[in-house]
């Protein structure tokens, strides 16, 4: 099992014609993701590796069945796209973007608000159960199939951990990038509460990083509910106050979003807390072992 | 984008917020021309993005236009040092000479978002003119909230629960609550990130004002606002990171010897951080992106070399769309070109490395391959000693 993503995920890509959507497309299909078309308004009928091409995320639906989504839409017309995939029913939605205006980001979560689809992102590397299906931009050949969950805010820190873990020979049942933007979808909270749940989930990863409080109230759900290991990290313990560290919405600001209170609170709930990441994979395998 | 307190006053002016009125001066004279103006009993005020700056001399009330000359004459061109500056403070260029006001008593008002509720929150307190973290951390109850629904907007009830709330006074309340409704519709349509009046003054005849006015303005949204794009005001911006802006490289500067360059965010705090573990201090944060290339690599280069506190370089690459063999020959062009002198450790990992690693080996330089990033933490701290 897995959470969220499987072989049975029918995907359409938003920006398919575009340069970043056909090149993540045509590897995701290369790894066996069933990429079943795409959208770009005004080349609907047409084809694209091979696949069709919608004018609207409505028509795809139709005609394909497809019940996920992935953007790679420029950031002025990202959040239209996050609520036109939301209105067309798909129920995963993952948002790659980087740089959507945070006022379009509060009226696209309003509109999420009730709806039965969960969106991923936005300004996220995206998700992918190894060997069955990879959406987004990671690289899928370091992942292994396996089961560890791995839930993070950053892309190529989420790739180190990975790839610490397939390299001591540990797989992983999802991995999840949630995005490092102010507003996002998926939580920490909620991805953890799936892994969970997942009776083929083992053991958890948690990465966080300096900027509002989503660690702390996953580190407060953990130490109440989660009884299988959860190893963390969290990026940004030398980070000054005040400055935006590359994520938008890694930043500590008016005295909240440090490293050192996050890092306190997940130690209290009986997180394994790394003090560097180069230890991530390495504390897994001894929190599996015990 | 972080903007002027005068310019941040003209856009709420512009809203409908009341503000003092005042003149922004570039030179002695225009100071001068503007304390005449406004009758001689004036306030002159350095403007720096900073805050803190009338605890470190950059704010004097004066009676006299002469008064105000030599306030002006003292604060313009001073370096300014505040809680927010570092110790070397930073220099002023720009005046704000404002009228000055009877106060009666000093309040704070100030929009930000709620991250977790992703939703923009109201927050007003009776006490005003202190920091507003300071308040948060000793008092929290003396800041009360009222969240902004999304396409609704701040509702004059809302408004009315905080003025009464922070205890403004009847006959106030109405001219209140016009400028906090004016300050809310200024944030929405100005895509501000936060917006803070800090102090918002009753006066002794008993009209408000914003005294200050800090407005920082989502970067994402600044397309949509090409009448912001002359507000940015490159002087008081770090110059390295003014160039590195120019190649769509995330650079900050800080105050270590060890300088990094990393692609994605995330790692390259983990590597600022691995290096202070080791017994190390960053130089800078350096995120070349998800997809750089040699172009870009030369530019991080140089923009990293050109810090010359710099000892010694890390470059920390795990390769997924930035294939390491891209990165490795941008590195070697790179050294060529700039002549390298300093030592410099690379990790790669990823897609490509062995080609990576080659290029970097066969390249004549003395270059450093680590392997693993604590490996690469303990040879860069070494290597800068």
């Amino acid at each position: 099992m897995s959470i969220f993503v499987n072989k049975q995920t029918r995907l359409i890509v938003q920006g398919f014609t575009g340069s970043q959507g056909t090149f993540h497309a045509t590897q995701s299909i290369n790894y066996g993701t069933n990429v079943v078309g795409g959208v770009t308004p005004g080349k609907g009928g047409s084809k694209h590796l091979d696949r069709p091409v919608f004018d609207t995320v409505a028509a795809a639906v139709q005609d394909t069945g497809a019940n996920a989504t992935v953007i790679f839409v420029p950031p002025p017309f990202a959040a239209d796209a996050i609520m036109e995939a939301a209105e067309a029913g798909i129920r995963l939605i993952v948002a790659i973007t980087e740089g959507i205006p945070v006022r379009d980001m509060i009226a696209a979560r309003q509109f999420l608000e009730g709806r039965d689809c969960v969106l991923i992102g936005p300004n996220c590397p995206g998700i992918i159960t190894p060997e069955e299906c990879r959406i987004g931009i990671m690289p899928g050949h370091i992942h292994k199939r396996g089961h560890v969950g791995v839930v993070s805010r950053s892309g190529t820190l989420t790739y180190e951990a990975v790839g610490q873990l397939t390299a001591l020979g540990i797989g992983q049942s999802t991995c999840i990038g949630i995005g490092g933007d102010p507003i996002i979808g998926t939580t920490h909270l909620d991805a953890i509460k799936f892994f969970n749940a997942d009776p083929d989930t083992h053991a958890i990863v948690m990465i966080g990083e300096i900027g509002g409080n989503n660690e702390e109230i996953a580190a407060a759900y953990i130490k109440d509910h989660v009884t299988k290991p959860v190893v963390g990290f969290i990026a940004g313990q030398t980070a000054p106050p005040g400055r935006r560290m590359g994520h938008a919405g890694a930043i500590i600001a008016g005295g909240s979003g440090k490293a050192s209170d996050k890092m306190a609170a997940m130690t209290a709930a009986g997180i394994t807390v790394c003090s560097t990441p180069a230890e991530i994979g390495q504390k897994v395998k001894e929190r599996l072992s015990n | 984008m972080k903007i002027h307190e005068y310019q941040g006053k003209a856009i709420l002016a512009r809203f409908g917020v009341p503000v003092p009125k005042g003149k922004v001066a570039f030179t002695v004279d225009e100071a001068e021309a503007a304390a005449k103006e406004l009758g001689g009993f004036v306030v002159v005020k350095a403007q720096i993005h900073a805050g803190g700056r009338g605890k470190g001399g950059g704010v004097k009330v004066t009676k006299s236009v002469a008064d105000a000359v030599e306030a002006s004459k003292k604060i313009l061109g001073m370096q300014l040092i505040t809680h927010q500056t570092g110790p070397q403070g930073q220099r002023v260029r720009r005046l704000l000479v404002e009228e000055a006001l009877p106060i009666e008593k000093e309040f704070y008002l100030g929009i930000t978002l709620d991250r977790a509720k992703g939703k923009n929150v109201f927050m007003a307190s009776s006490e005003g003119g202190m920091e507003i973290e300071v308040v948060a951390e000793h008092s929290p109850e003396k800041i009360l909230k009222e969240t902004i629904e999304p396409g609704v907007g701040l509702q004059p009830f809302q408004a009315r629960n905080l003025a009464f709330g922070i205890g403004l006074p009847a006959g106030s309340i109405n001219a209140a609550v016009k400028a906090m409704m004016a300050l809310a519709k200024a944030y929405e349509e100005s895509d501000a990130s936060l917006a803070e009046i800090n102090p918002f003054i009753l006066l002794k005849d008993g009209r408000v004002m914003a005294l200050d006015a800090k407005i920082n303005i989502d970067d994402n949204a600044l397309y949509r606002h090409p009448e912001y794009a002359d507000l940015r005001d490159l002087d008081e911006e770090d110059p390295l990171e003014v160039e590195a802006s120019k190649f769509q490289l995330n650079y900050i500067k800080l105050d270590g010897n060890i300088a990094c360059m990393v692609n994605g965010a995330g790692l390259a705090m983990g590597t600022m951080d691995i290096i202070k573990w080791a017994g190390g201090e960053p130089a800078n944060f350096l995120d070349v992106g998800g997809g750089a290339n040699e172009e870009q690599i030369k530019n991080a280069f140089r923009i990293l070399l050109s810090d010359s506190a710099v000892k010694a370089v890390l470059i920390n690459i795990f390769g997924g769309i930035l294939r390491c063999d891209v990165l490795a020959t941008g590195v070697v062009n790179a050294a060529r070109e700039l002549g390298i002198g300093l030592p410099v450790v690379i990790r790669m990992e990823g897609t490509n490395v062995e080609e990576g690693k080659r290029i970097i080996r066969e390249s004549g330089f003395n270059f450093q391959v680590a392997d693993g990033m604590k490996d690469a933490a303990e040879k860069v701290v070494r290597a800068a000693q």
